[in-house]
């Protein structure tokens, strides 16, 4: 069986690469992509945890309920950044640069 | 102390259910109210809102006074541990309520909203509140996240409601962008504190912090998972470093939704805050302190938040041309003047932050309401646009003074009262030169507020007619009017806050 310390290399790699691409990209839709690598980094540690430390479905359960809330928010984004395009016509964060100081 | 299985914890849970009630009600009574005049349909819409918002606000003050008093045995622990019933959480309850129903009366007569329909803005109030509660009661890591969620959520909806606005819209890509990445990361620590301690319910984390074998294998890994969890918590209360997205946000937001922000999240934070540092990395020493549990000086870090925080708030504040800007900063350098009670390490500490958060949202709620009236009448939110508005409107001058000065921590207001509790707080733990420091930047403080003020009383150099009165809606006056007594009579309230501080700190222990 594949022990735990190889989940947890995984979903810290997950996690850094999310928060690089998150600080890198200047695309609005590439940022919530990485976003989605930080959430389901999580969702691998809560697996994991789950399987050999406690040996309960807790952390399998929220790991559910982190699918459903990332659903639910990269919809909102989505939307957002639809919205946006309708004024500004481009999907960078360039272009949401008005606020500032 | 009792743990409640589903059905028996439904009778503590009266006012949510409401709450959840009246925004599934007003969702219908917003669809079949379609084809009406729009100042009917918008009659439809509030009156069910705030009348639910009342019941649940009477369901709570009832229920507060059946759960706090000196003895904190009444405590429950509510669905098989997930959400706490204490008087600190009965507390918060009535405070989100009563927010939401004075954020409810400052969306009727609104410029910013008067172009849009409010249907689905009233539903999106009503959700964040329910969730603001699920958030302050929260003692389980999977309901902190979903409660934490919840207000995130619909609250960068509420911030993007002016579809036509760039400003709006571009507002709320930031604040979903940063939240998302903070509730990532703090998910991300979470997740690793579940697999430290093999648990999500908050006590029994705190158990196996306790126990030798965690304590000395843990450390680094118990610091990161605390630097993660403080990012998801400092994003909610706009704390340094996770405040850049606060002077966007607030800027672009609609007023009433930006008032909103300041002063509902950001307390519930500072509870989710307590209740996992007091619940779960804390225990109560007997005598009034708590001391840390597990190998992680967390006070610390949080006083190091706190310094920051208060210094580089009142510092850009400064700054500032853009008055709900202003305020976005001044809001931070309060954020840090309420972690100084979490700092202390006390019951006192609890009750500074209980007090002075109680005494926050009647100042800063009445400071926008006032930014509020003049953007109806001037349109502008440049603090130089308030020049000369002592000639035309001297009472929201005068009105405008007491809350600023409330702000300030000037002795004849309320806001007095707050810092002096935080200071006290945190000079009983010791910590008399963290004191020095919040005196420092109250007085830093002052330079912005009475800037504000300065400028209301010189003489306008417009255009348009200077002598002209500015409006005043009965609605807005009557307001203005609830939230400017609680800040004038402060003083007179001393020993009813300390009271309601005192029956509300207790937080339910398992211990």
């Amino acid at each position: 069986m594949i022990p735990l310390e190889y989940y947890l290399v995984v979903a810290s790699a997950l996690f850094s690469l999310g928060l690089y691409g998150m600080l890198t990209r200047k695309n609005a839709v590439n940022v919530l992509m990485a976003i989605e690598l930080i959430f389901n980094s999580a969702n691998i540690n809560l697996v994991a945890f789950s399987r050999f430390v406690t040996g309960d479905t807790e952390g399998q359960v929220f790991a559910l309920f982190v699918i459903a809330i990332a659903a639910c928010e990269a919809a909102v984004a989505l939307a957002i950044v639809m919205s946006l395009y309708r004024i500004t016509k481009g999907v960078s964060l360039e272009d949401a640069s008005v606020l500032k100081g | 102390m009792d743990r409640l299985d589903a059905v028996s914890s439904l009778k503590y849970f009266v006012p949510e259910l409401v709450l959840v009630l009246t925004l599934i009600g007003v969702l219908l009574c917003d669809l079949i109210s379609k084809n009406r005049a729009p100042m009917e349909r918008r009659l439809l819409i509030v009156l069910p809102s705030l009348f639910g918002l009342l019941v649940a606000l009477f369901f709570s003050v009832s229920i507060y006074f059946s759960a706090s008093g000196p003895d904190p045995s009444d405590a429950q622990a509510l669905f098989s541990n997930m959400v706490a019933f204490d008087g600190f959480g009965s507390l918060l309850r009535i405070l989100f309520i009563f927010t939401a129903i004075i954020i409810l009366l400052f969306t009727i007569e609104s410029r910013e909203l008067r172009s849009v329909h409010h249907g689905e803005l009233l539903v999106l109030l009503l959700t964040v509140t329910v969730a603001l509660i699920w958030m302050a009661n929260s003692i389980n890591l999977l309901m902190i996240y979903l409660a934490l969620e919840t207000v995130s959520v619909a609250s960068y909806i509420m911030v993007g409601y002016l579809k036509t606005d760039r400003l709006s819209n571009e507002a709320s890509l930031k604040y979903i962008l940063f939240g998302a990445v903070s509730t990532g990361t703090m998910l991300f620590g979470l997740s690793l504190l579940y697999g430290l301690t093999g648990s999500l319910d908050l006590y029994e984390i705190r158990a196996a912090l306790m126990s030798e074998q965690v304590v000395a294998s843990s450390g680094p890994a118990l610091m990161v998972i605390i630097v993660l969890v403080l990012a998801g918590i400092g994003f909610k209360t706009a704390t340094v470093p996770f405040h850049f997205w606060c002077p966007d946000v607030y800027t672009g937001a609609p007023t009433p939704v930006t008032a909103f922000l300041s002063v509902g999240p950001k307390v519930a934070g500072f509870a989710v805050l307590v209740r996992f540092f007091y619940g779960g990395m804390a225990s109560s020493t007997g005598e009034q302190t708590w001391t840390m549990v597990g190998s992680v000086d967390w006070q610390t870090i949080l006083m190091g938040i706190s310094i920051i925080t208060m210094t580089l708030g009142n510092i850009a504040a400064l700054l500032q041309t853009n008055l709900k800007r202003l305020f976005a900063y001044s809001s931070i350098a309060h954020a840090g003047y309420i972690m100084m009670g979490a700092v202390a390490l006390s019951d006192r500490g609890i009750k500074a932050m209980l007090a002075y958060v109680v005494v926050y949202l009647f100042m800063n709620l009445g400071a926008f309401l006032v930014i509020i009236v003049v953007h109806n009448n001037t349109g502008s939110f440049d603090i130089k646009d308030y020049a000369g508005i002592w000639r035309r409107s001297p009472m929201l001058t005068i009105v405008m003074g007491i809350f600023l000065f409330s702000l300030m921590g000037i002795p004849p207001f309320a806001g007095f009262l707050a810092k002096w509790y935080v200071f006290a707080a945190v000079i009983q733990a010791g910590l008399v030169w963290l004191a020095v420091i919040g005196v420092l930047n109250s007085a830093i403080g002052a330079f912005y507020y009475v800037k504000i003020l300065k400028t209301m009383f010189m003489e306008g150099s417009d255009t348009a007619e200077p002598s002209s009165k500015l409006e005043l809606h009965p609605l807005y006056a009557v307001l203005l009017f609830v939230l400017v007594v609680p800040n004038i009579v402060g003083l007179l309230l001393w020993g009813y806050l300390d009271r309601v501080t005192e029956y509300s700190h207790k937080l339910l222990d398992v211990m």
